[in-house]
C-alpha cells in the first residue's frame, strides 16, 4: 500500500521543499546577483560619473581638482558646447521621429497580419542586421553614400539625381556627397537604430485585440479616427520604449557622426575626445549627464501627455 | 410588420469552409432574436455579417429595407456588444460610452451628458471616472451595453453577451436585458450557444447547424415541435427516439422526440406502462431527479418531481406518457 507521503528522491526534492516552505528564499537567490550588478556596478558607476561632473579641472596643470563646484556645468553653456548639444538633440529627435514613422507600418503588419512563416521571416529580417558588426554596416553605408557610390549611380541612371542634389543644397546639410553631409549621418542612424523601434512597437501593437478596432469602427469611427484614438494611444508605450532606444542611442553615439557626415562634434564625440585626448574627465562627465537629463525630461513630458495611460 | 434584418440566400465562405451557406432569415422589427447553435455553426458569422465585419460571398443583406451588403461597419446604424466587451483600456468609462458621439464630432459637454444618461440606464451612475480595468465583469458588460446604445442603433447586436458571467449574474442580466429591450423597443439580435439562455430571453429563435438554419420559430415552437433530430437534440435535453422505438410506442416508423417532463414512471407490468426499461443513470437536479432508462437500446430521460420515490440504478420501470407528447420529426 502506497503511503500518503512520497519518499524524497534526493537533494533536488529537498531543495524544492525548502523553497516551498520559504518562498522568499528562492526570490532572494534569484535577484541577488542582478541586484548586485545593477546596484553596485551599474548605479555605482553612474554615481561616480555624477560625482566627477561636479569636480573641475585646473586649467594650467590639467589636474582634476576634487572639490565640488558647478564650474564644469557652467562650461556646458559656452556657445560651442551649446551648439554641440543642440545639434545632437536635433539629430536624435529627427532620427527618432523618422524611425517611428518608418517602423509603424512594419510593426503593424507584423503584429496584425504576419502568421507562422511570415512572422519568422519578419523577426529574421528585423534581427539579421543586428547580427553583423556595427562598424561593417557603417563603413558599408559610407560606400553606399559616397559620391562614387551606388546611390549616386542609381540616381543618375533613373534621372533622380535632383533629389540628392536638392537634399545636399538644404542649408545645414550642404556637402559634396551624402557621405559627408549630416543628411548621410541621419540616414545611417535611422538604418542602424530602426530595429530598436520596430520591436517594442510590434510588442505593443500585438496586445491590441482585433475586437477593439472592430468596436471603434462599429461605433462609427473612420480608419483615421480609429488610428488616432485607439491604435496610437494603445501603441504609445511601445513607441515611447522604442524612442528611448533610438533617442538615447543617437544622443550617445560617437562613431557614426565621426565616419559619416561633416565631422561636426556631437555629444558622444565630445565625451570621447574630452576623456581621451583632452583628459578633461569632469567636462566629459558633465556632457554625459546631458542625455540623462534630456531623457528624464522627455519621459516626464510623455507621462504628462498620457503616453502611459494604456499600461 | 417591417423586417429589421433580412438575409436573402446569404453565404460566407472562407476558402473551402462554408461558414454561412445559403441562409434566408428575417428578423422582425422589435424582436429579441436569438441565433442559437454549436460553435462553428455560422451564428457568429451571421452576426458579423449584420455588423459589417464580414462581407457576404454571395447573397444580399438588408437592414430596414436598405441593402447594406457593400456598406462598411461605421456607416451602419447597427451597434455591437462584443463578447470580450472590447472596452478601450486607455479611456475611462465615460469616454468609452461617449466614444461613438466623439467620433461623430459632438462637443465634450454634450457627449458627456449623454454618456451619463446611458450609464444611468445601465445602473452605473457615478462610475464615469473609473477605468475599465477597475470594474467587475458584470459592470464591464453594462459599459459595453451603454457604449453600444449611445449611438441609438436601429439594431443592437450582442455576441455571447452573458458567456463570461457567473450563473447568478447571468440570470440577473437576462432579466435586465429583456427589460431594457422592452423599454427601448429596439431590435436585439444575440448569439448564444446556450439553449437555456436562448429560450428564456428570445421571442424569436433561429437554430444554426453547419452554416445553415435548421429551424426558425418562437421558443415554444422550437422546444415543443423541433423539426429535426439536430434541433431536438441541441435545444433542450429532449429524448430522440429512433423510428423502431416510435413504432413500438404506437407511432409511425419515424424519428420522434419526447420531452423528459412528459414521461412518467410506473411499476413494471402496470397496465398504464407503454414500454419498460432499466434504470441506468440518476442525476439529482434539486427540483427534480433526471432518470435515465434504457429501453430497446435507447436511453430515455424522465424527470421525476422531487418528493416521489426515486428508483435505484438497475431497477426496472415502465414509462407512461400522453401520446400527444410524442412529436414526430422529418428526415432520417
Amino acid at each position: 500500500m502506497k503511503g500518503a507521503i512520497l519518499p524524497a528522491r534526493g537533494w533536488a526534492d529537498k531543495l524544492t521543499a525548502l523553497f516551498w516552505r520559504r518562498p522568499g528564499l528562492l526570490l532572494l537567490l534569484l535577484i541577488t546577483p542582478p541586484l548586485l550588478w545593477l546596484g553596485v556596478v551599474y548605479l555605482g558607476s553612474l554615481a561616480a560619473l555624477l560625482l566627477q561632473s561636479f569636480y573641475s579641472i585646473d586649467e594650467f596643470s590639467g589636474v582634476v581638482k576634487e572639490e565640488f563646484t558647478l564650474k564644469t556645468y557652467a562650461e556646458l553653456f559656452r556657445a560651442q558646447n551649446l551648439d554641440i548639444i543642440r545639434r545632437t538633440v536635433l539629430m536624435a529627435g529627427a532620427v527618432t521621429l523618422t524611425s517611428a514613422i518608418l517602423a509603424f507600418p512594419i510593426a503593424y503588419f507584423a503584429a496584425r497580419y504576419a502568421k507562422g512563416a511570415w512572422k519568422a521571416a519578419f523577426y529574421l529580417g528585423i534581427m539579421l542586421p543586428l547580427w553583423s558588426s556595427y562598424l561593417v554596416k557603417v563603413y558599408a553605408w559610407k560606400l553606399i553614400l559616397a559620391k562614387e557610390g551606388i546611390l549616386t549611380w542609381a540616381a543618375e541612371g533613373t534621372h533622380t539625381s535632383w533629389i540628392i542634389n536638392g537634399i545636399l543644397s538644404i542649408p545645414g546639410l550642404e556637402s559634396s556627397s551624402l557621405s559627408t553631409s549630416p543628411a548621410g549621418t541621419f540616414m545611417v542612424f535611422v538604418y542602424v537604430w530602426l530595429p530598436y523601434m520596430i520591436l517594442p512597437m510590434q510588442a505593443a501593437l500585438e496586445r491590441v485585440p482585433t475586437s477593439m478596432l472592430e468596436a471603434s469602427s462599429d461605433l462609427g469611427a473612420t480608419s483615421a479616427q480609429t488610428f488616432r484614438t485607439v491604435i496610437l494611444p494603445l501603441a504609445m508605450p511601445g513607441v515611447i520604449a522604442g524612442s528611448i532606444f533610438t533617442f538615447s542611442l543617437t544622443l550617445g553615439d560617437y562613431i557614426i557622426p565621426q565616419i559619416i557626415g561633416n565631422s561636426a562634434n556631437s555629444i558622444g564625440m565630445a565625451v570621447y575626445q574630452l576623456q581621451g585626448t583632452a583628459g578633461n574627465i569632469p567636462l566629459a562627465a558633465a556632457f554625459a549627464v546631458v542625455p540623462i537629463l534630456i531623457m528624464l525630461i522627455y519621459l516626464a513630458l510623455a507621462k504628462r501627455a498620457g503616453a502611459f495611460d494604456a499600461l | 410588420m417591417t423586417a429589421a434584418v433580412t438575409f436573402s440566400n446569404v453565404s460566407r465562405h472562407f476558402g473551402s469552409t462554408k461558414a454561412v451557406d445559403g441562409v434566408d432569415l428575417t428578423v422582425p422589427e422589435g424582436a429579441f432574436f436569438a441565433m442559437l447553435g454549436p460553435s462553428g455553426s455560422g451564428k457568429t458569422t451571421c452576426l458579423r455579417l449584420i455588423s459589417g465585419f464580414e462581407q457576404p460571398t454571395t447573397g444580399e443583406i438588408r437592414i430596414f429595407g436598405e441593402d447594406v451588403s457593400r456598406i462598411p461597419p461605421h456607416l451602419r446604424a447597427v451597434n455591437t456588444v462584443f463578447q470580450d466587451y472590447a472596452l478601450f483600456p486607455h479611456l475611462n468609462v465615460r469616454d468609452n460610452v461617449a466614444y461613438g458621439l466623439m467620433v461623430k464630432g459632438m462637443s465634450r459637454t454634450a457627449r458627456h451628458a449623454r454618456a451619463e444618461e446611458m450609464l444611468a440606464l445601465v445602473k452605473l451612475e457615478g462610475y464615469g471616472d473609473r477605468k475599465p480595468a477597475q470594474l467587475s465583469g458584470g459592470q464591464r458588460q453594462r459599459v459595453a451595453l451603454a457604449r453600444a446604445l449611445v449611438n441609438e442603433p436601429r439594431v443592437l447586436l450582442l455576441d455571447e453577451p452573458l458567456g463570461a458571467l457567473d450563473l447568478k449574474l447571468r440570470e440577473a442580466m437576462q432579466d435586465e436585458l429583456k427589460a431594457l429591450q422592452a423599454k427601448l423597443g429596439l431590435t436585439f439580435v444575440f448569439v448564444t450557444h446556450d439553449q437555456h439562455e436562448a429560450l428564456s430571453m428570445a421571442d424569436h429563435l433561429a437554430v444554426f447547424n453547419q452554416g445553415r438554419i435548421a429551424q426558425v420559430g418562437s421558443p415554444q415552437e422550437i422546444y415543443d415541435r423541433p423539426s429535426s433530430r439536430f434541433v431536438a437534440d441541441f435545444v433542450g435535453s429532449s429524448n430522440v427516439l429512433p423510428p423502431a422505438l416510435t413504432q413500438s410506442l404506437g407511432g409511425p416508423a419515424q424519428w420522434s422526440s419526447l420531452r423528459p417532463e412528459s414521461v412518467q414512471l410506473v411499476e413494471p407490468g402496470s397496465p398504464e406502462g407503454q414500454i419498460s426499461g432499466q434504470v441506468t443513470g440518476l442525476r439529482y437536479l434539486g427540483a427534480a431527479t433526471r432518470i435515465l432508462l434504457t429501453a430497446q437500446g435507447t436511453e430515455i430521460a424522465a424527470l421525476l418531481p422531487s418528493g416521489q420515490p426515486v428508483p435505484a440504478i438497475g431497477d426496472t420501470r415502465s414509462l407512461r406518457f400522453d401520446p400527444k407528447a410524442l412529436h414526430l420529426m422529418e428526415g432520417a
